[in-house]
């Protein structure tokens, strides 16, 4: 028996998933602005990834803070590396660094500005399953 | 509870040379921006530049300060 299953649990999820995201709520149903604008950034680019929400345990949060060294939600993990919050996505977003590190074609028309994030609550910009 | 102008001046104190601009996104004085210009950010990952401010507010963020968005650059 493991001393710290959440933890453990948390460091094989980002070891076993080439892109996963850390958020508040579902891709479909995100309970925060930063969350939402971050799926929306991932979803624009069309690249599949896994999502986990923090929400219904305070200790994912506490220990995925504690492994990452980073404060806030969202985090995005790709291969096993922290990309950043909400921020760094949507700064990567824009100058198509995301795209790059996600090995996808950024869109043929890229928007000047990241995606804008649906409010919390309010209905999903891509209602499309990405659960992994 | 934090104001913007005491988040601008513990920045800059922690930060030696560095210039903050503080902005409270929802005026409720726990969702804030912050943008900071640092000598010291040169040669260090975003990552590792919103790390250092986020270090400066420890366990606050994301207690008294819910949220803070960072844009950190060298120059």
């Amino acid at each position: 028996m493991s001393e710290n299953p959440i933890r453990e649990a948390i460091s094989e999820a980002i070891t076993d998933h080439e892109v996963i995201l850390f958020m508040k709520g579902t891709p479909e149903r995100p309970m925060c602005g930063f969350s939402a604008r971050t799926v929306a950034a991932l979803d624009a680019l069309g690249s599949p990834y896994a999502a986990v929400d923090v929400l219904p345990d305070p200790r994912i949060r506490q220990e995925l803070s504690s492994i990452s060294n980073w404060p806030t939600i969202p985090q995005l993990f790709v291969r096993g590396e922290l990309v950043g919050g909400c921020d760094i996505v949507s700064e990567m977003y824009e100058s198509g660094e995301l795209a790059q590190t996600l090995g996808v074609e950024p869109p043929d028309e890229a928007p000047d500005e990241a995606p804008v994030a649906a409010e919390p609550g309010a209905p999903p910009l891509m209602p499309e399953n990405r659960l992994g | 509870m934090p104001g913007t102008d005491e988040l601008k001046r513990r920045i800059e104190e922690a930060l030696p040379g560095s210039r903050a601009e503080v902005q409270d996104l929802t005026g409720g004085g726990d969702h804030f921006k912050a943008t900071v210009v640092a000598q010291e950010f040169a040669g260090m990952t975003r990552i590792e530049q919103h790390r250092r401010v986020y270090a400066v507010f420890g366990s606050e963020i994301g207690g008294p300060i819910h949220a803070l968005s960072l844009e950190t650059r060298a120059e």
